[in-house]
């Protein structure tokens, strides 16, 4: 060979593989958390590709806060059937039962900081080593600096400051017992990446991320879907809307977009010429400058 | 509601049409250097404003933050300060990823703040860049530290390095401040080891030459800094020759497929080529390359791959596959550059994990030569290495490591160590070569040179007989000579003939041969590969305290593996091991025959009989060949006589 090439998705890719792979091989009990948007869908496709012809060698969890879009449990189901791979579930509302966490009230109540209780609960109970997760680099700027193996304390939590230096692809995965590591595959990959590689690699996804007729309101200036647990308030009148979602999340802090976008050309378009980060859209990153940063000191995904 | 089946979304999916030019870009992975006074930070959110890869909502979180802060116009920089903390107190503390793209290239910009934790966090940057841009501030010229990220990027290896001389709205578009700084680096640059160095005058603010040429600079005649990391080529810090192949894990997820997952390191391979796993040293063929899209006509540098060999071969994570007639460096005896990483400095009489490709081992300092200041690169002796300080040493491992120079191969030559009570990263280093000097070679003390297997809670004695005493009145050096060669090639013969004339010398000798430890020392041994690998390991270490004692210890062993001759060759200082291959043909082996194993492994009643149903790997760089199907007896004593005379070993 005299030339050198390959496209950003491949090497992309190579690095994703090559990240699970070193999970696979330096933790016991490894993890993939499986939250049903487009992020984690890749993660299990590349999870697929790493350990092919066998099968993925670790459980999906996935943290159900009860407020999850039918679509996505449907879903989830099938890509669990068809992976032939094992799913475990743990529910925000078990932690609420064993008053582990506290709902919160109000019309903005939302059940999205209390994952993070059933989510170290799980962890402990079963006894990962190592998460995996879609969170990418590009998502957020507390992010910008987040390592592919990122150390958690024994109270899963992450300190900015006491974080190892990544040198070329050299993971430390050593610890202490107890201790855990999160870990990003798809760190270097941005929200256009992802949907390249969907459509390049033809990854079935969920028909939320399609335009669909819906009744939504506003709120705050988020476009949030009318549900059994999300109602619109005085004022708030509902209006049947043409919209798709940019990410998915919990229902009632995740906001839909106006679109049109009907296939995965369409969406690469609309994500080409986007003006907004898909996380614009989230009611939850809106609530102080820092919202990242302390959801993740506390052990967020 | 309704629930779209996935079966329902996979025809709309298919049903699109995408412009595929996507699939032609291709990355580049960048560090960018530079203080906070440099404008490096303006610079980048120039490039991502620029290139559109600045959304609105990120656009109006920092228009609010400069407006509070009472900032004249909005602050570019900001959108590139991560934490909170961080951004409290306005500085950068760590390396920050940042990505744009453009029609033909994703970019990948690893972020280094400049200010002390500047080194560890520039050599982090830049260890998957391959490119840096380091930003000289054009109304202060060439400083040190801009002489210091120059030569961090040399050090690390990046092929292509932009000088930005920044801040040329300043100085009026001065090309006499231009051409002057340019003229200071160049001299700078002409003692470091940069393939490609380029100048572009910039204004980070103003966005001179940045995306679009500017009409202030119509003496620059070179194209623009987005243009110029559009095009410069990517890959030239890959080594696409050596095939290299760290073994990340197994996967045998039934009977019939074992394949062996990794991403190859350097190199190219496709199936049918010749391969042979270290350290084992066993031989086999690519049989094919697995992967979810189907088998692989071929796979080079960078790709993820799993591989299947036409031999059950033992391999686990750790080894290394690699070409037959193209190896790495095996020793565990390494010079490197390290970089210090960690708060607490190095502590010379710690031992270390040693992370290198898929394996950890042991390591030790054993030497500490220099530190380099980084802002003059003299160098000054030193005792230990803090925080952020580079310096050259020599580290000695328990387990063997395939390596080659970082100069050559940039993913085989890499590795970290590890604090064991911490688990922390505390060091990056990169390997500059197997370690061998002139102490070694002239050795007056008995150093251990391989920190061997051992017994938990011992101490090496050292005698006070040094060898260099005993080889003084002894009158001859001590060498371990190590006879190597089929069955029936006349090893055994060969050596006693030798030992007989060395003691009619006045030599010191002990003999070894391989069946007759076999009948004490290593009596509980088999001939399975991990009992002829531990066979050969303690043969290796009794040659080696006969050594000690000032003998020549003659050992006789088919020691079919290079990998294993290459073990007891690295517990022999430079200079005192000779491998003696003792050539044959086999045909006239199996005819001497001389213990009948021949016929027994021919009718299948010895199993893995080296030459018949085991391969043996033929020294590379022999010191001596002796060939007993040409030659006589006597011939080949003389021949080996005359070389160990011609070696100095026979006259002290």
């Amino acid at each position: 060979m005299t030339t050198y090439l390959r496209s950003h998705l491949k090497q992309l890719e190579s690095e994703a593989i090559y990240v699970m792979r070193e999970v696979a091989a330096q933790f016991e009990r490894p993890i993939l958390l499986f939250s049903g948007g487009k992020d984690s869908i890749v993660l299990a496709h590349l999870a697929r590709k790493a350990f092919y012809p066998g099968r993925i060698p670790f459980p999906l969890l996935h943290i159900d806060t009860g407020h999850n879009f039918p679509e996505t449990l449907a879903f989830r189901d099938q890509l669990v059937d068809e992976l032939d791979v094992q799913l475990i579930v743990r529910y925000v509302q078990d932690s609420i039962d064993q008053g582990r966490a506290v709902e919160e009230t109000g019309p903005n109540a939302s059940r999205n900081a209390l994952q993070t209780v059933t989510l170290l609960d799980a962890l402990g109970e079963l006894r990962v080593e190592a998460a995996m997760g879609g969170a990418r680099r590009d998502e957020e700027k507390a992010r910008a600096k987040e390592r592919f193996f990122s150390h958690r304390d024994e109270f899963g939590q992450w300190d900015p400051k006491n974080q190892r230096p990544e040198l070329w692809n050299l993971y430390n995965g050593r610890k202490h017992p107890r201790e855990n590591f999160r870990v990003f595959p798809i760190s270097n990959w941005t929200e256009m990446d992802v949907w390249q590689y969907i459509y390049h690699e033809g990854i079935q996804m969920p028909s939320l991320y399609f335009s669909h007729r819906r009744d939504v309101f506003v709120r705050e200036g988020v476009l949030l879907a009318v549900s059994d647990v999300v109602q619109p308030q005085n004022g708030e009148t509902p209006q049947n809307k043409i919209v798709r979602f940019r990410t998915i999340g919990d229902m009632t802090c995740t906001g839909a977009v106006e679109s049109t976008a009907s296939s995965l050309a369409d969406i690469i378009q609309e994500v080409a010429s986007a003006r907004v980060t898909e996380r614009g859209a989230r009611a939850d990153d809106k609530r102080s400058e820092a919202a990242m940063e302390d959801r993740k000191k506390q052990g967020y995904f | 509601m309704t629930i779209d089946t996935i079966s329902e979304i996979q025809t709309q999916t298919t049903a699109a049409e995408v412009d595929d030019s996507y699939i032609s870009m291709d990355m580049l992975r960048f560090t960018t250097a530079g203080s906070v006074d440099d404008g490096k930070s303006t610079l980048i959110g120039r490039l991502l404003y620029d290139s559109k890869a600045i959304f609105e909502d990120q656009m109006e979180a920092i228009e609010q933050v400069s407006q509070r802060r009472g900032d004249a116009e909005v602050d570019l920089a900001l959108l590139t300060d991560g934490l909170r903390a961080e951004r409290e107190q306005g500085i950068t503390i760590d390396v920050a990823y940042r990505y744009f793209a453009t029609p033909k290239r994703k970019f990948i910009i690893a972020d280094t703040p400049g200010h002390i934790q500047y080194t560890r966090n520039m050599v982090t940057g830049a260890s998957t860049a391959e490119l840096a841009i380091v930003l000289i501030d054009a109304r202060k010229g060439v400083l040190t530290q801009s002489k210091r990220h120059g030569f961090l990027a040399s050090l690390l290896q990046l092929p292509h390095i932009i000088v930005a001389v920044n801040k040329m709205d300043l100085v009026d578009y001065s090309q006499d401040v231009y051409d002057k700084i340019v003229e200071e680096y160049t001299d700078f640059a002409s003692k470091l080891s940069i393939q490609n160095l380029i100048f572009i005058p910039i204004s980070a603010l103003r966005g001179d030459n940045v995306v679009d040429k500017s009409d202030n600079t119509p003496w620059y005649r070179g194209s623009t800094l987005l243009h110029y990391l559009e095009n410069v080529s990517v890959g030239a810090s890959r080594n696409l020759v050596d095939f290299r192949f760290p073994v990340q894990m197994v996967l045998r997820p039934h009977q019939d497929f074992r394949g062996f997952a990794g991403q190859i390191a350097s190199g190219s391979i496709a199936p049918d080529e010749e391969v042979v796993v270290l350290p084992s040293g066993r031989e086999s063929r690519i049989k094919s390359i697995a992967s979810f899209d189907g088998d692989l006509a071929e796979a080079a540098a960078g790709d993820s791959v799993t591989l299947t060999l036409n031999d059950e071969i033992d391999v686990s994570r750790g080894d290394m596959i690699v070409r037959k007639k193209n190896l790495p460096t095996v020793s565990n005896r390494i010079e490197c550059i390290l970089c210090w990483m960690n708060e607490e400095p190095l502590n010379p009489n710690a031992s270390y994990i040693l992370q290198h490709t898929t394996h950890q081992v042991r390591a030790f300092i054993s030497e500490l030569n220099y530190r380099i200041d980084v802002d003059t690169l003299h160098r000054e002796p030193a005792d230990t290495l803090h925080l952020n300080e580079i310096g050259r040493a020599k580290i000695t491992t328990t387990r063997p490591l395939y390596f080659d120079p970082y100069r050559l191969n940039r993913s085989t030559g890499n590795f970290v160590l590890i604090d064991p009570n911490t688990n922390v990263t505390v060091a990056a280093g990169m390997i500059r070569r197997r370690s061998r000097d002139l102490e070694e070679v002239v050795a007056h003390e008995p150093e251990p040179t391989v920190d061997r297997q051992r017994s938990s809670d011992v101490v090496w004695e050292s005698s006070s007989v040094t060898r260099d005493m005993r080889e003084r009145r002894n009158g001859h050096r001590a060498a371990v000579l190590w006879f190597t060669g089929f069955s029936g090639s006349g090893k055994s013969t060969v050596a006693k003939a030798l030992e007989k004339r060395l003691y009619e010398m006045r030599c010191n000798t002990m003999m070894l041969d391989g069946d007759n430890v076999r009948h004490g020392l290593n009596g509980d041994l088999g001939f399975s590969d991990a009992d002829r690998k531990e066979n050969i390991r303690r043969v290796g270490e009794v040659a080696h305290l006969f050594f000690e004692n000032g003998n020549l210890a003659l050992c006789t062993f088919i020691s079919p593996f290079r990998a294993d001759r290459e073990l007891a060759r690295a517990l022999a200082p430079a200079g005192r091991f000779l491998e003696i291959f003792v050539k044959c043909d086999l045909e006239i082996c199996k005819r001497r025959d001389p213990k009948g194993l021949y016929a027994k492994a021919l009718a299948g009643e010895i199993k893995e009989f080296t030459g018949v149903s085991s391969p043996y790997e033929e020294p590379t760089h022999p010191e001596i060949v002796v060939e007993t199907d040409l030659h006589s007896v006597e011939e080949c004593v003389n021949q080996i006589v005359d070389e160990l005379t011609r070696r100095g070993l026979l006259g002290v």
